[in-house]
This record gives structure tokens, sequence and C-alpha cells, in this order.
């Protein structure tokens, strides 16, 4: 046999080899594997798209008008064939609430997330790559806003934001500016452990064997940062941060139902369940098992989800694979 | 040892001064405490300016901060702008209903997560482990209204109906100093409490009892001849216990500022509902003494969390 022979059989040899799966898997396709291998985890995902999918069909079926006028000859009608959620006490169709309410939950949900991962990576990164004295006063004042009890901290900043609150426009749609405040204001107190996460993975990272071959062969700190630190904390902050969009959408419901977030006409899952409370000893239970029912459903998928990626992401466990 | 206490009490002053400089700023922009105080009919500007100079609101922000600084280091946390009572008074009166129904809710949160956390770890993967995993994992993604809202339309408003027994919603006005209404009062918010919480400890007592499980020496003391139960009580839950000591720990301080959420619905008068009510007024001194209260409980508890942490683990060296 020539070498020539030899040299084009071991092509269909190797591509045998990845057709069996012998060829090594990247870590975006071992993440996934191990996740798909999670029962409680695909459990999760496909809740949350199915609520995703009920609150999309759902708007495109009933018009916002109907959500938020309310019919005062139907008040607090217990769930019927028409109504079947119920009405609430101005007349509104409980369902239709819940759809709309739904929007702007997750809405706020997910940016508030967003604006938390980015605060909390900054204060978090910056303190790892420098260190020193930038370090130590970022880590005082992150210590400082963890040591007051987040709903004082979250009541007087939302005070701090909301007092002229101006109406919004957005795709042709009127929203009360307080989603906005909402938004704000949870971003603005929940980055603190993200932050924590961020700078611990960071620095033990730096210690790796690997860093000190890329510094050794000239590689800048930015560079350093940018290829090597942020990429292998990726994964820990969308861990941090799906488990931070269950904490984001349960701080909303809180705010709403203390009054101090999102306001009427705009329907929130934690509004609908302020407005229900002065009315559970007229025996309206439908006005607040509903929305929280839905709250209940999408915080436990959230989470169910977050765990399967924390084991997902997590290279030392096997227990899935 | 002496030197990591001393280092850690200067950086605790450190955060408690960030802590109180924040929150002044933030209380400054909450609310314009003129516009509550200073209102009525027929006020001239002369007026308003004398109100302003009396509440101390004429002065620039970091002299106010200062002053109030000053003060506050002499235990003086200043007058309440609406009722004009120190705050401290206003704390006095509000911190004992806050304690009963947190430190009741407390005793049952440990005591019920400890042997949920334990049972659940042993029997790793039976049909008890299983509901009381999946239980816990329901009752960690509930929002504690939820509960609250349950437990009064079944055992205030229901229960009622039925010509049963019934307990109160919280609407009504109650003396706390009776204490068979007191207790009548007491079983609901802290029922609430202690199903949230010990969704979460229980979930983290038991995945550190596993890991305590699976460690070498829980085998030599099996290998030992050591019954399942003295292994357990003597050898691995010893162990586990630490981490879940250090959590409560660490949240312990945070009762003091009361659980806002459930304060409300239950229309509990604690420390939670003091702060929201005079938040709501823009009653910058009571809002500022709850916030220095409660923040300075957390920074010292946490140093005295760490430092008895080295007694009861002889492993860990303070540096």
């Amino acid at each position: 046999m020539t070498n020539q022979a030899e040299s084009t059989n071991s092509v269909p040899v190797l591509k045998a080899e990845a057709a069996g799966g012998m060829m090594p898997l990247t870590p975006g396709q071992l993440v996934w594997r191990r996740f798909r291998k999670h029962r409680m985890a695909l459990v999760g995902a496909v809740g949350i798209i199915a609520i995703v999918v009920f609150i999309i069909i759902g708007s495109i079926v009933v018009p916002e008008a109907a959500a938020n006028a309310g019919d005062l000859h139907n008040r607090m009608i217990a769930p019927t064939a028409a109504h079947i959620f119920g009405t609430d006490s101005t007349g509104r169709d409980v369902l239709n609430r819940i759809i709309y309410g739904g929007q702007i939950s997750l809405m706020i949900g997910i940016l508030a997330v967003l604006l938390e991962v980015s605060i909390g990576t900054v204060i978090g990164g910056t303190a790892a790559f420098y260190g020193g004295w930038v370090d130590a006063v970022l880590m005082r004042f992150t210590e400082a806003m963890l040591s007051i009890p987040s709903l004082f901290l979250l009541i007087v900043l939302a005070k701090v934001l909301g007092h002229d609150i101006p109406t919004l426009k957005i795709l042709g749609r009127t929203f009360s500016g307080s989603v906005g405040i909402v938004i704000i204001v949870i971003g603005l107190t929940s980055w603190m452990y993200l932050a924590r996460i961020v700078r611990s993975t960071m620095l033990s990272l730096r210690e790796m064997d690997y860093i000190s071959a890329s510094k050794s062969l000239g590689a800048s700190n930015i560079r350093i940062f940018f290829t090597h630190l942020v990429p292998n904390t990726l994964g820990i902050i969308v861990v941090s941060s799906t488990l931070g969009l269950a904490g984001a959408i349960l701080t909303e419901a809180y705010v709403s139902f203390l009054g101090l977030g999102v306001q009427a006409p705009t329907a929130t899952w934690g509004n609908m369940m302020q407005q229900a409370q002065s009315f559970i000893s007229q025996n309206a239970w439908w006005m607040w098992v509903f929305p929280s029912m839905f709250i209940v459903l999408v915080i436990l998928s959230v989470n169910l989800m977050g765990d399967g990626l924390r084991d997902a992401f997590d290279p030392h466990s096997t227990r899935h694979l | 040892m002496w030197t990591y206490i001393s280092r850690r009490l200067i950086q605790a002053l450190f955060i408690l001064l960030i802590i109180t400089g924040v929150c002044f700023l933030l209380t400054h922009y909450s609310a314009d405490p003129m516009s509550q105080y200073a209102n009525k009919q027929g006020m001239t500007a002369a007026d308003r300016a004398a109100i302003a100079h009396s509440l101390g609101l004429d002065q620039p922000l970091p002299v106010q901060y200062v002053k109030w600084l000053w003060l506050a280091l002499h235990g003086n946390l200043g007058n309440s702008f609406f009722s004009r009572q120190p705050v401290l008074t206003l704390i006095k009166e509000r911190l004992p209903l806050t304690l009963i129904l947190m430190v009741t809710a407390e005793i049952f949160i440990i005591i019920i997560s400890l042997i949920l956390g334990t049972v659940s770890a042993v029997k790793q993967y039976s049909a008890i482990d299983n509901i009381i995993t999946s239980f816990s994992f329901i009752g960690y993604s509930m929002p504690i209204f939820f509960i609250a809202f349950a437990g009064i339309q079944i055992f205030a408003v229901q229960f009622k109906a039925w010509g049963l027994p019934y307990l109160p919603t919280g609407a009504d006005i109650w003396n706390p100093k009776n204490l068979g209404v007191l207790i009548r009062h007491l079983v609901l918010p802290v029922s609430c409490l202690v199903i949230i919480q010990v969704a979460g400890y229980s979930r983290f007592l038991r995945s550190s009892i596993l890991e305590v499980l699976g460690l070498d020496y829980v085998r030599t003391a099996r290998a030992k001849g050591l019954s399942e139960r003295t292994m357990l009580l003597k050898h691995a839950l010893r162990n586990a216990a630490l981490p879940f000591i250090t959590i409560i720990g660490l949240d312990i301080p945070f009762l003091l500022g009361g659980a806002l959420v459930t304060e409300s619905v239950f229309a509990w008068p604690g420390m939670g509902r003091l702060f929201w009510e005079y938040a709501q007024r823009g009653d910058f001194p009571v809002v500022n003494g709850v916030l220095l209260l409660t923040g300075s409980a957390v920074v010292f508890f946490t140093i005295i969390v760490d430092v008895l942490y080295t007694f009861v683990d002889p492993r860990i060296r303070l540096s």
C-alpha cells in the first residue's frame, strides 16, 4: 500500500469516528447534553414556553381594552362560562388581566434581570480586574447594600424615582411610566450577589495555569480579561440570571403588592393581588387564586430550569452525563 | 485573632458609613416633608421657613447628615417629623411585637427544617424524600402573600362562615397585651413565615447532609460498627449543621426589620410596618433610624458569626 492510499483511506475512518460521537464535544454541546438529561429542567423549560405561548396567543385574541376597561354591572362575578376566572371589583375580566398582566410582569422580570446582570458583572469584574483599593471600595459598597433589608431599600428607591411619572408610549400602546421605574428599582437593588459571584470566580480563574501561560506569551491584561475571564464566567452568569429572573418576578409582585409598583389601569400579577386583598373577606377567592397561580407557575418553572442549568454548566458534575 | 477582629470592626465602620450615607441621600430625595407638614391654608413663606428650620431641613444636606450622625453616635436618633416623638421610643414600641412574631417563627422554622432536611437526606430518593423535596421546591417558588391569602380565606373567612372557631384576619383592632388575643393573631402570620422559610432551609440542609454522608469518615464510622443513628447524630449531622448554622446566623439580624409583606397583610404593628408607614409620610428621622438599626445589626452579626464559626469548626483559621 502506498502512502497516498493510506491517507485517502484514513478519511472515511475519521468521518465514521465523528459520526459515532468520538469527536470531542464543544463546551456548548456538553452543556446542552447535560441539560437535556435533567428531566425537571426540561419540565421547567416547557412550563415557561407554555406560559409565554399562552400570553402571546391571549394578547392576539383579547384586545387590551378588554383587560383594562371595567363593566360595573358585572362586578365580582365568580367564575362562569363567560368569565372563566371571574371578574374583579370593577368588573374587569380576571383572565384578560392575567394575560396583559403577564406581559408586564414577564417584561419587568426580564429587563430588570438584564440590568441586574449588567451592573453586577461590571462591578464584580472591575473589582476583580483592578484589585487593590478599587476592589476594596467596590466590595465594601456591595456589602453595605447587602446589609440593608432589600424591601426597605426598594421602597425608598421607588419613592425617589416615583415623583413625576410620565406615561410611556411603546409600539402604539401606553404604559404607566411606573413600569420603567419598577425595572430600574429592581435592577438597582439586586445586583449584589451577582457582583460577588463574578468577582470571586474571576479571582480564582486568575490563578489558573492557563492564565499564567497566556501572560507569559505576552497577552495584555485586557486581552486576558475578555478572552479568558469573561467567557469562563459566562456559565455562572447565565445560571444566576435565570434564578435572578425568578427573584425579579417575585420582587415585582411584592413591590406592586405594596402599591409602589405598576399603577392601574395597567395590570401586573402583583397589583392584581393587591387589589384582591381588600376583597378576601367578601369571599372573592378567584381574584387572588388565579394570578398567584400564574406567579407560582412561572417562578417554579424558572427555578427548575435554573437548577438544571446550574448542573449543566458545572464542569465537575457528571451526574447527568 | 484580635488583629482579625479589629480589622473587621474597622471595615464595619466603613460599611456603616456607606449605609448611612446612601440611606440619608436616598431618603432625602424620596419625599418632600414640607409638602406634608407645611401645607396648611394661609401659611406664609415665613411660616414655612420656620417649620423647615425647626425640622432642620433648611441646612445643606451634608450638614444635616453630619449632625444626624453625631447625634446617632450619642444614641439619639432624633424626633419623628410627624409625631415629634423620639425615634428610639417609636422603635422600642414596635420592636417587641416584631421580635415576638419573628422569634416564634424562627424557632418553628429551625426545628421543622432540621427534621425535614434530615429525613429527606437520610431517605434520599424515597417516596417521603420526593414529597418533601417537591413541596419545598414549590414553597420556595411561592410569594408569601399567596399562602397568607389562602390562610385568611380558609381559616378566617370560611371557618367563620361555617360557624367553626376562626382566626382573625388582622383587619381588626386588637390589644397585644392580652396573651390569648396575641396568640390567636400570631397563628396565621407565623405559619406563613414558617412555610416559606422552611422550604428554603430544608433544601439547603438536605444537600449539605448528603454531601457529608458521602465522605470517607462517615464510611469509617459505619465500618466501626456504629449504628446508623449514632453515626448520623454524632458524626454526620454535626458537620452538616455548620453551614446551616451560618445561614441562620446571617439571617437573624434581618429579623429585626420584620417581614414587611407579612406584617402588611396581617396588619401586624411591627418594625416593617413602622418603616412602611413613616416612609410613606416622608418622615426621614424614623426611616433613617430603622435603616441604621437594621444595618448595624446585620454588619455586626456577620462578624460575630464569622468569629464564632472558628470555635465551632477548628479547621477554619482567620486571616
